[in-house]
């Protein structure tokens, strides 16, 4: 059971324990972490579940596809470590990864 | 060439074939759902051979317009997104109707003027331009919603936007209203062509004179000043087509669809008195509410994609160089994608999955500034009124491209 911690953009943290397969956007749904909004349902179409990975974490959680790639770049809070949160599946590698929220998402 | 009435026609059982969801009366008399309702059970990626626009397939089912909208290289934006096609002699372009990588240069240029980081600084503005227009209206007396409130808070905020002259805001209406209102373009029959391209040729004066200004003083952040800044749309006035394209796009984009879904909300609270009473009991419902609003009344009906080759979708193949149209007032009615869809529910669980904003890289680029106009105007109405009560039948756009409405009689209820 990996381990995530979802930091909101006010620093408060929600630690979250998930079943090894989830997204990383699945997992906040399920747990009630606010600020992100899914609003596709995790099929990379929207911006909504838009994270910044810790960049401790960066590495290991590796850069955006193509398709994701495009999607990030409607969200003006794009850093060099943004991901879309259901593109990001979690295992036991993962575990204790450490997720930042935007502000907003578009 | 005869083609039938879809309004002469029982749709469960006209042969599947002879479906044309095109036609724009089945908009302005509200009939589309049970057209729709069978594609989706029975034909959810249908080909209309024949209509007023030439063939066509429509995607109906809430996944499958998920799935079209996010291959944009199978299905192509180019040359339009309205189901018909733009006369030869008058084509106007924006990226909404450019794919990828030209779309992404011309709309970075314009998107962070709606960014929510830029909306902030707005909140305050709108809101008390809200309470202003609420303030000045008749009460226990019937007028028109759509003009008084719909019209004139999304036409000030765009004024707002564009930092037009202020007030002249109502020729921003005109524009809107007339962009694609013609037989050809969307069913409609506000203007002939003739009378469109003559207004739109006065739009796009009006705006090359309100750019000259703004090249003159380039800090503005206002979208015009964005505009003449912007490395992909600096050039705009030497390719006046594009410019004006870019500038129907942000009109209509920044109007037709806040005003339709700020109507269509008294419309579904009168309609579903428990909702209404839901919504008085506990405003903190606004924001889910502003969701579903959007869902109910999916202000924009479809747009289109041209197949860029033969692909497989639903059982059905689609040729290249097919009209490909999703019907976004049909993904919004998909049982599949959403619990009991035809229920107008403020506090309805994942009220954001819907597909009225569209999905994809051409997902509505002013969606947070649409959901912001409406949450303060339900806000500041809730502060005064107890019931903005719909007193006579709401009059619908005819047009299949815009969910409009175009007139609606209330009256309002003060607050005990």
């Amino acid at each position: 059971m990996p381990s995530v911690t979802y930091i909101t953009h006010d620093g408060v943290p929600y630690a979250v324990e998930a079943v090894s397969g989830t997204n990383c956007m699945q997992a906040a749904i399920d747990n009630g972490v606010p600020g992100i909004d899914a609003d596709c349902g995790g099929q990379c179409s929207c911006a909504t579940c838009h994270v910044i990975v810790d960049p401790a974490w960066s590495a290991r959680v590796g850069p955006p596809g193509t398709a994701e790639n495009g999607m990030l770049g409607l969200t003006p809070e794009r850093t060099e470590t943004s991901r879309l949160a259901c593109q990001v599946t979690l295992d036991d590698g993962l575990d204790g990864l450490v997720l930042h929220l935007p502000e907003f998402q578009m | 060439m005869t083609m039938r009435n879809m309004l002469d026609c029982d749709p469960q059982s006209i042969p599947l074939e002879h479906i044309d969801v095109s036609q724009a009366e089945l908009y302005e008399h509200d009939r589309q759902d049970a057209f729709f309702t069978r594609l989706r059970a029975e034909s959810p990626v249908h080909r209309c051979a024949e209509s007023a626009f030439g063939p066509y397939w429509s995607i109906t089912r809430f996944d499958d317009i998920v799935a079209v909208e996010s291959d944009f290289e199978t299905f192509s934006s180019e040359p339009n997104i309205l189901i018909a096609d733009q006369p030869d002699d008058f084509e106007v372009r924006s990226f909404i109707t450019m794919d990828p990588p030209e779309h992404d240069s011309n709309r970075a240029a314009v998107q962070g003027a709606v960014a929510p980081q830029n909306l902030k600084q707005l909140e305050g503005v709108i809101r008390e331009r809200v309470g202003q227009i609420l303030d000045g209206l008749p009460v226990g007396e019937t007028f028109d919603w759509v003009d008084r409130v719909s019209i004139e808070l999304t036409t000030q905020m765009l004024a707002t936007l564009f930092d037009f002259p202020f007030e002249e805001r109502r020729r921003l209406t005109r524009w809107s209203d007339i962009a694609i209102a013609t037989p050809e373009l969307s069913g409609s029959a506000l203007v002939t062509e003739e009378q469109r391209r003559a207004e739109l040729g006065e739009c796009l004066q009006t705006f090359l004179g309100l750019w000259q200004q703004r090249a003159a003083r380039p800090e503005g952040f206002d979208l015009i000043s964005m505009l003449a800044r912007g490395e992909a749309t600096r050039d705009l006035p030497s390719r006046p087509m594009d410019l004006l394209g870019t500038l129907m796009l942000l009109i209509v984009g920044g109007n037709d669809t806040t005003r339709n879904s700020i109507s269509g909300g008294v419309v579904a609270l009168n309609r579903n008195p428990e909702e209404y009473a839901k919504l008085r009991a506990n405003p903190g419902l606004i924001p889910n509410m502003v969701s579903e609003i959007i869902r109910w009344q999916s202000p924009v009906l479809h747009m289109r994609r041209r197949a860029t080759r033969d692909v497989e979708l639903g059982g059905q193949t689609i040729r290249e160089g097919d009209k490909v149209v999703m019907w976004y007032i049909s993904g919004n009615r998909d049982g599949d994608a959403i619990l009991d869809p035809f229920a107008f529910r403020i506090d309805r669980e994942r009220a954001r999955h819907h597909v009225a904003f569209g999905f994809g890289i051409h997902r509505c680029m002013g969606n947070r500034l649409g959901e912001l106009q409406l949450r303060l105007t339900w806000e500041e109405v809730m502060k005064r009124f107890e019931f903005v009560e719909l007193v006579g039948e709401p009059v619908r756009t005819r047009s299949n491209f815009i969910r409009g409405i175009a007139e609606l009689p209330v009256r309002l209820h003060r607050r005990h």
